[in-house]
């Protein structure tokens, strides 16, 4: 069943510090996520949302447990390795500070290709697909400070998904827009998943977690509940039974 | 019009998320008819249905429907706050896994929604995406208030001196937090706090 699993995380802990200081960021994470499958993180400030995406994207290492990208364990990789998975696997679209502003939308689309060794033309060709398919393709070149919030969001998110890249994670990428804008950002993110990518986003907004496949919960760095894999409809029928 | 066709428009502005039976229809026309209110046309269609209109008193009735706001008072009491009241006084009861519970449930419903309104978009039925919205925000606004409830009882789980009827946070808090370690718990509500 780990075929299509883009993401699994096994028993991941992290731990900041240590001794009577040690802070239990996360405790005995399991997760995974499939192809075409977005995944909504929610929780208090502090639970650990940003800890989990961090260490789902190599950017940190768990304390204990395994991430596992597209079934490479991280832990077993050397760092060149790493970087070239953090590269090539996953994109990342963080709440604000997602482009660079000296380059237009579809150089900064284009620069994850350039940097895999493909050449300016071709690169810039599949930025502008990537554009179009997330709505902004008439924007290509504009500079990020000539776009709206949603737009950069949409930018960052074609960027992600550039080329074999297949997971985006994506860390409050609403948290600064305001909430229609921040829907349509949804339903793009929604789109490129129901396309075959895969996706982990944390969100505090219910509406906007509502897009998710499965939405689960932290507190306190543990998973504490979780709605499951699109139920079928009889077990929605009796959801007041479930927990 | 007659019975069944009024069924089925008011379904149809409605996404049929409150389904009629024809036989309620029909008693309510009855009782519209015995008030004044509708009343028979004398023609039938070619099936034999009667057909009804609305009388002047009727129409009347009606535009001051429509012209009349809702009161705090005239909806259903609000059986979730309820529930919650009562698991906060009540012994052994977890308040805070009743507030988890109902969050998992009501999100749920949220994605559900939220897929119907996805299918909805691209229509034109604006009365049904209406009705979609509505349902929308106010599983949102109960996630909202879920969210609170549990801050608040965070907060007051870790003030100086909690009254008897305080909640006792269970499973979720108990084993990890020994009373010594004063500070965990503390910390953890000042975030919740800060969002
Ligand atoms: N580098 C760090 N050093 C020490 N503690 C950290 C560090 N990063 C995060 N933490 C702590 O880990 C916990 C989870 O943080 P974080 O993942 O940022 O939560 P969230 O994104 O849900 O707000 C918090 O208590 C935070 O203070
Ligand atoms: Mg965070």
């Amino acid at each position: 069943m780990t075929t299509d699993a883009v993401l699994e995380l096994r028993g991941v802990g992290r731990v900041h510090g240590d001794g009577a200081t040690a802070v239990h960021a996360l405790r005995a994470i399991s997760l995974t996520l499939r192809t075409g499958e977005l995944i909504a993180v929610m929780g208090p400030s502090g639970s650990g949302k940003s800890t989990l995406l961090h260490l789902a994207g190599g950017l940190d290492t768990p304390s204990e447990g395994a991430v596992l990208v597209e079934g490479t364990d991280l832990a077993t990789l050397s760092r060149g390795q790493l970087a070239a998975v953090r590269r090539r696997s996953l994109g990342y679209v963080f709440q604000d500070l997602n482009l660079i502003p000296a380059l237009t939308a579809a150089e900064n689309v284009a620069l994850p290709r350039e940097l895999d060794g493909v050449r300016a033309r071709a690169a810039r060709r599949e930025a502008l697909d990537a554009l179009a398919e997330v709505g902004v393709g008439d924007l290509a070149d504009r500079f990020p400070d000539e776009m709206s919030g949603g737009q950069q969001q949409r930018v960052a998110i074609a960027r992600a998904l550039i080329g074999p890249r297949r997971l985006v994670l994506a860390d409050e990428p609403t948290g600064a827009l305001d909430s229609q804008t921040g829907e349509d950002v949804l339903r793009v993110l929604r789109a490129r998943c129901d396309a075959g990518a895969s996706g982990l986003l944390v969100t505090h907004e219910a509406r906007h977690a509502a897009w998710a496949d499965r939405v689960v919960f932290l507190r306190d760095g543990a998973l504490v509940d979780d709605t499951g894999v699109a139920p079928p409809p009889e077990v929605l029928l009796t959801a007041d039974g479930f927990g | 019009m007659y019975g069944y066709q009024l069924r089925h428009e008011f379904e149809r502005s409605t996404g049929a998320t409150w389904p009629l039976n024809v036989g309620q229809v029909y008693t309510t026309l009855a009782r519209l008819e015995r008030d004044g209110l509708v009343e028979q046309t004398g023609e039938s269609d070619e099936e034999g249905k009667v057909v009804y209109r609305l009388t002047d008193a009727g129409h009347a009735e009606l535009t001051g429907w429509f012209a009349t706001p809702l009161g705090g008072n005239d909806r259903p009491r609000d059986e979730l706050a309820i529930k919650v009241a009562l698991a906060l006084t009540t012994p052994d009861v977890d308040v805070r896994a009743v507030l988890q519970t109902q969050r998992t449930a009501t999100l749920r419903h949220l994605q559900e929604l939220t897929r119907l309104k996805a299918v909805a978009d691209g229509s034109e039925d604006t009365a049904w995406l209406l009705v979609l919205d509505s349902m929308i925000f106010r599983a949102e606004a109960e996630v909202r208030w879920l969210d609170h409830s549990e801050t608040r009882l965070a907060r007051l789980a870790t003030a100086p001196r909690p009254t008897s009827a305080g909640p006792a946070p269970g499973s979720a808090a108990g084993p990890a937090a020994p009373p010594a370690v004063a500070t965990d718990p503390a910390s953890d509500s000042d975030q919740a706090v800060r969002r």
